[in-house]
């Protein structure tokens, strides 16, 4: 492990933009923080605070000299490796003879900077869906390969938060090139550094590292314990997977339909979220026809449409999709939880509504297991 | 080198329409080849193709023809909507695009030694043919063959020449039923499930195939446990909107299940606990 003074991590980004990367990291929006291209660490967010709750947002300047005072906003990582809108095909001609002249997919060499626990382990999450199933998705491979991930350990969790729960978080474990955690060392500001990957230490070559001591190491863990316990949403992942699958005609289904505004905002804000829809189209001469992919939600009523009508009608029974497959059926599915714990759809819901309570009503119902009953 | 759907997932290859027949009134089969160099993938009975119209969409359709038949590969579509009715107009000559053989198949390897039941409703009987008629191939790898396939009106039918041809084979029996029938209709009248119960199989020694109408699917099931097959012996095949039929646009869930990837074809018990349940 090592330390970087806090005002080298300036050199870091000139170091990757000078090799061609775009770098990409939280920067404050309207108000929001949010991942976008920086022209250098000048512009990316620092000591700004958030306050986060159900249905609610507020960021504003922090009072405290640390830098990363905040977790992310509405937007995740996601966008960068599955584009809300994107080319799949394209072919030339008409329907009487047509080639496929759709062009290869190619992305930009990215750097993410500031990226959090949650974000890495929803990036794992994205690969199994995306790279290691049966088929995998060229527009995400292209995107993923040569994706730098340099991580920041979070200290500042919001209210939100469930991530300890759910393990991933706040401290990042695998899936990074770089993590950072922000602490003083030797009385100044820094970051100790983890090494995750081969690209991560070639680049802690290039830059003003000393080896960190044990009193870094230690103020370190020290950083991510305190955040561990500020943090007071929690999700047994295993319990609530039990609770929906005995409670899929729960009356609880008809309650959250009646709070439920079927915005599908916490399907987009979800990092793990996948699903998308696909679009047709001719030029006016008709000469060219694409088809488009587009992000999609379950919340959609005609995402089940087959001819003769939707299967998901009701809004219960699109809540219970959303909830179901997220705790549930994503175990079985991905073997593991489809939820990170970010928070977002809490914070993101215009109803307020805050899945970790909700969560609870399916689990109170659920017949306790053996062990439970016996403790 | 020709690309494959491994390759490019998400991409169709263009195929050439050979030939249009019309089954019914609103039910064609289209021969189709591959408009470049290269020959038709293989497939297995049960899978389907993502079949796209040019600048219209695209929709899975199963693959109706014969396994062994390398150089064409027929697809039977009734027209319904936007995608088939644009499919419909399509005339020899003109062009489709292609992306599969995708899914699981009905796993025939397993009914070795047993009667096959094949059950079929409308259009089911599309992804039912390539087993029909790769069990006729190896016809002594079975027991009894029944095919049940019960159609809406004796105009619905579909198949009309390989269903003369079954009928009249000593190895084989076929039993069709209609849901309506004017006079010249000398067969059964009723839903294809009420033909389990006299139907020519040992119930402990069966492997039952079906597809049809979800409907008629739970209908045939609960007439086929009452007759004392088991629900490990059932398989069906389940249909669901989809987008990209390779696991990726996630709009084929249900429950547990992508039907693009883990079938279309469920063996009974894997799919029993969805289907009680409404709007899953
Ligand atoms: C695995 C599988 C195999 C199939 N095999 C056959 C077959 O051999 N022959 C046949 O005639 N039909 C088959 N179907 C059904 C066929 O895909 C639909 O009839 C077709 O998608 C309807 O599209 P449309 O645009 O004409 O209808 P519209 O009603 O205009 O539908 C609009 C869109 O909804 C979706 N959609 C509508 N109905 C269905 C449906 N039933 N299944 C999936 N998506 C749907 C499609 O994306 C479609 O473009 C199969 C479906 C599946 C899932
Ligand atoms: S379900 Fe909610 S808390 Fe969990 S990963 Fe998705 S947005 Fe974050
Ligand atoms: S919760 Fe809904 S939108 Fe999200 S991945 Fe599952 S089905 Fe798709
Ligand atoms: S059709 Fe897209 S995931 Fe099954």
């Amino acid at each position: 492990m090592y330390i970087l003074e806090r005002e080298y991590l300036a050199a870091l980004a000139t170091l990757l933009l000078g090799r061609g990367y775009e770098l990409i990291g939280p920067k404050l929006a309207g108000g929001v923080i949010t991942y976008a291209p920086l022209a250098g660490i000048e512009e990316m967010a620092r000591k700004i605070r958030d306050a986060q709750g159900p249905g609610h947002y507020r960021s504003s300047p922090g009072e405290e000299d640390v830098w990363f005072s905040y977790v992310p906003g509405a937007a995740s990582l996601k966008p960068w490796f599955n584009p809300p809108k994107c080319l799949v095909c394209r072919m030339r001609g008409s329907a009487d003879e047509f080639l496929n002249e759709t062009p290869p997919v190619t992305a930009p060499k990215r750097a993410f900077i500031g990226v959090r626990a949650c974000e890495v382990a929803a990036l794992r999450m994205q690969d199994k869906i995306f790279l290691e199933g049966p088929y995998a998705d060229p527009e995400y491979r292209a995107r993923r390969e040569g994706a730098l991930i340099l991580a920041v350990n979070c200290s500042h969790p919001a209210e939100t938060c469930f991530c300890a729960s759910m393990q991933t978080g706040p401290k990042a474990t695998t899936g990074f090139d770089l993590a950072l955690t922000e602490i003083s060392a030797k009385g100044k500001p820094a970051f100790l550094i983890e090494k995750g990957s081969d690209a991560g230490g070639e680049l802690l070559g290039e830059l003003p590292v000393r080896m960190a001591t044990a009193k870094d190491k230690e103020a370190a863990i020290l950083v991510s314990e305190r955040a561990a316990q500020q943090i007071t949403r929690e999700i047994n992942p295993e319990r609530a997977a039990r609770g929906l699958a005995a409670g899929l005609e729960h009356p609880h289904w008809a309650t959250l339909e009646s709070r439920c505004m079927n915005c599908a905002n916490c399907t987009l804000v979800c990092p793990t979220c996948f699903c998308s829809t696909m679009e047709d189209s001719t030029s006016l001469s008709g000469d060219t026809a694409e088809r488009w992919r587009l992000w999609d939600s379950c919340f959609v009523s005609e995402f089940t449409y087959i001819h003769g009508g939707s299967i998901r009608k009701s809004g219960a029974s699109r809540y219970r999709q959303w909830l179901g497959h997220k705790f549930s059926h994503w175990h079985k599915q991905f073997g593991a939880s489809g939820c990170v714990g970010c928070g977002r759809c809490i914070a993101w819901c215009p109803a307020g509504i805050d899945i970790t309570r909700e969560l609870a009503v399916f689990e109170a119902s659920a017949p306790a297991t053996a062990r439970e009953t016996v403790r | 080198m020709t690309l494959t759907t491994l390759d490019a997932p998400m991409s169709p290859l263009p195929y050439r329409i050979r030939q249009v027949t019309w089954e019914n009134r609103d039910t064609f089969s289209f021969a189709l080849a591959p408009a470049g160099e290269g020959s038709c993938e293989r497939f297995l009975p049960g899978q389907f193709n993502m079949l796209y119209v040019y600048g219209v969409g695209e929709v899975p359709v199963s693959i109706s023809g014969d396994p062994a038949e390398g150089d064409m590969i027929v697809h039977t579509t009734r027209y319904v909507g936007n995608v088939t009715k644009a499919m419909s107009r399509l005339r020899a000559d003109q062009m489709i695009g292609v992306r599969g053989p995708l899914g699981n198949h009905w796993p025939a390897g397993e009914a070795k030694g047993k009667d096959l039941l094949i059950v079929a409703g409308g259009i089911g009987l599309a992804p039912l043919r390539p087993l029909i008629y790769e069990a006729l191939r190896r016809r002594s790898d079975y027991g009894k063959i029944v095919l049940l396939f019960g159609t809406r009106s004796p105009d619905d039918m579909l198949f009309r020449n390989e269903l003369r041809q079954w009928r009249s084979r000593f190895d084989m029996d076929v039993q069709i039923c209609v849901d309506r029938a004017h006079q010249d209709w000398f067969g059964h009248v009723g839903v294809v499930s009420s033909l389990i119960p006299r139907a020519g199989f040992d119930p402990y020694l069966t492997h039952a195939f079906i597809c049809g109408p979800e409907i008629m699917m739970v209908n045939t099931v609960e007439a086929l446990i009452k007759r004392g097959v088991s629900e490990e012996a059932i398989f069906v095949t389940m249909e669901r909107n989809m987008k990209c039929g390779i696991g990726l646009c996630g709009h084929c869930q249900l429950g547990t299940a992508f039907i693009c990837k883990d079938g279309p074809v469920f063996r009974y018990d894997e799919m029993a606990p969805w289907l009680t349940i409404r709007e899953m």
